[in-house]
């Protein structure tokens, strides 16, 4: 059976090709980055929860300090692309296509035919590890047919990657800090407070305080990876599904997406509403959000109504 | 009630607002949060480590890098420029509606990194939107290309957000299916992002309109 330890397996290849071509290029700072991921990534199950602690600390302690730096690998100038983009076309796009295209349809596949039944997969894993298999599928098309120097999708990669820099983890850090924030009980102290606000009874009001505390959380946090695991361990999971008995598809996704509005609205979400202000050279550094306010607020009420019609009204 | 592991939070907003580094934000807040809460500084580094090591998964999605890349180095940015390009003589409006469509169906389709703002909207989507823009209205005021530039940037976020929970194999909704899990609701992605399309369906329409709305804007102005 095919299990997400292969998947681990795969991507702390990835990661240790990377701190190499980084220790080779003399980014001492990124090889130790790259090299304490893929560490975490192909050891981090044999490892205690200690060690891979104290490896957490080290990563952000070089991050911090600034020993990330951008990489510039050698790659294909301007005016090649443009050559090589006229000359191969739209076909391009193919190699990109069949890591989404397979991880779609072999889900699709997985779970409405008997291939499911043959228990290849870790059960509910199949997507990532499809996504997986995609990814080494799409590389092996993409070499056969470009023919690019042996070394070319790792080094460009590479640049992808470090133009990235530790913002590429900061998501699974956010979700780590969720689970903290679960563990010292702020979901409770954000329920307990939620819950004194919320008259008892009413479902409306709830999933209106739950919606409102992913956009409000997630402004704070500036990302809704940190909102979720609160918010769902506080009012979605507790009154919504246990209590009310709604739908828990409708209130997780639905739920996230409120919060996605709450991305928009915060400069917290820096690298979406800073950034991009710095790149246009933008006078007022909040330009980005103001036209975004007037589209979030709306689809926050939208998504308010589609847990609760959604979540309640359809589904009993 | 003890409140005080709420003092996380605030390291999170203060550490922002300071501009310090996200990471020692984030594992800042962790530490102080479980520190106040009663555990041991130890316990909760074991606690973050583990957690860590549990959400692996949401960081495997990077191999993808290597095939975007290598297409990349053969023009693949280049292609998707021309394409767009071969749309021209749209209006502003119309424009970012098809951006924002454009946006939403890759994302979708998982190909979320085929957009962004130093690929597509600094070179591409924002100076063809002020060319559009000026071509209908002429001239524009200096707060009026800001708007349009910004709006430009706006229209990305919109895509790529009301976009890319519809495509199952990404990070959010594997992290949905992780908390439910969890607290014993197991779910399929499947599940999760079907419950992604209505939303979709309704940034399309709001942004969309809005998009439209500051086209006919811009004209009244210069007139």
């Amino acid at each position: 059976m095919i299990t997400y330890e292969w998947l681990y397996i795969l991507a702390g290849i990835f990661f240790a090709i990377w701190a190499l071509l980084s220790l080779r290029d003399g980014c001492k700072g990124n090889a130790a980055f790259w090299a304490l991921l893929a560490g975490s990534f192909l050891f981090g199950s044999h490892f205690s929860d200690l060690v891979n602690g104290l490896l957490v600390l080290a990563m952000v302690g070089i991050a911090g300090l600034g020993g990330l730096k951008r990489s510039d690998p050698p790659t294909t100038s301007v005016e090649e692309r443009a050559t090589s983009s006229a000359r191969l076309g739209n076909r391009l796009f193919l190699p990109a296509l069949i890591v989404p295209l397979t991880a779609v349809a072999g889900t699709l596949l997985y779970n409405y035919t008997p291939l499911g039944e043959t228990g290849l997969f870790e059960e509910r894993r199949e997507t990532l590890l499809l996504f997986g298999i995609g990814v080494l599928v799409a590389l092996v098309v993409a070499m056969l047919w470009l023919k690019p120097p042996a070394l070319a999708p790792a080094e460009e990669g590479r640049r992808l990657l470090d133009s990235i820099g530790w913002a590429a983890i900061l998501p699974q850090m956010l979700a780590a800090l969720g689970a903290v924030f679960a563990l010292a009980g702020v979901g409770d102290i954000i329920g307990g407070v939620a819950g004194s606000v919320i008259p008892e009874g009413s479902v409306f009001l709830t999933v209106m305080v739950y919606a409102l505390g992913m956009a409000l959380f997630t402004m704070i946090m500036g990302n809704a990876f940190a909102a979720f695991p609160v918010m769902a361990a506080a009012i979605g999971i507790p009154l919504l599904v246990q209590q009310y008995g709604g739908n828990p598809a409708v209130i997780g996704a639905v739920g996230m997406l409120a919060g996605f509005c709450g991305t928009l609205m915060t400069p917290m979400a820096a690298n979406f509403n800073i950034v991009p202000a710095a790149l246009l050279e933008l006078k007022d550094q909040n330009a980005v959000i103001r036209e975004q306010v007037g589209t979030a607020l709306p689809l926050w009420v939208c998504n308010v109504a589609i847990i609760y019609v959604g979540a309640f009204l359809l589904w009993n | 009630m003890n409140y005080w592991p709420l003092a996380g939070i605030a390291i999170v907003v203060i550490g922002f607002a300071l501009r310090f580094n996200p990471l020692m934000v984030v594992v800042g807040a962790a530490l102080a949060t479980g520190v106040l809460a009663g555990l041991d500084l130890v316990a909760v580094i074991e606690a973050l480590g583990k957690a860590f090591n549990d959400n692996r998964y949401i960081s495997v999605t990077w191999i993808i890098l290597t095939v975007i890349g290598l297409l990349e180095r053969y023009g693949l940015q280049q292609r998707a420029r021309t394409v767009i390009e071969g749309m021209r003589g749209a209006t502003m409006g119309r424009l970012l509606v098809i951006y924002l469509a454009f946006r939403q169906l890759t994302a979708a389709l998982g190909m979320k990194d085929i957009g962004g703002h130093p690929q597509a909207v600094r070179p591409l989507v924002a100076p063809m939107a002020e060319a559009a823009a000026e071509k209908t209205h002429g001239d524009l005021a200096e707060d009026e290309r800001e708007k349009v530039k910004a709006m430009a940037a706006a229209t990305d976020n919109v895509g790529l957000f009301f976009g890319e929970d519809i495509f199952f194999a990404i990070a959010s909704i594997l992290l949905i299916q992780g908390v439910f899990e969890s607290a014993g609701y197991p779910l399929t992605p499947l599940q999760l992002s079907v419950w992604a399309i209505p939303t979709a369906i309704c940034a399309f329409l709001i942004h969309g309109s809005r998009i439209l709305a500051m086209d006919r804007r811009l004209g009244r102005v210069a007139r």
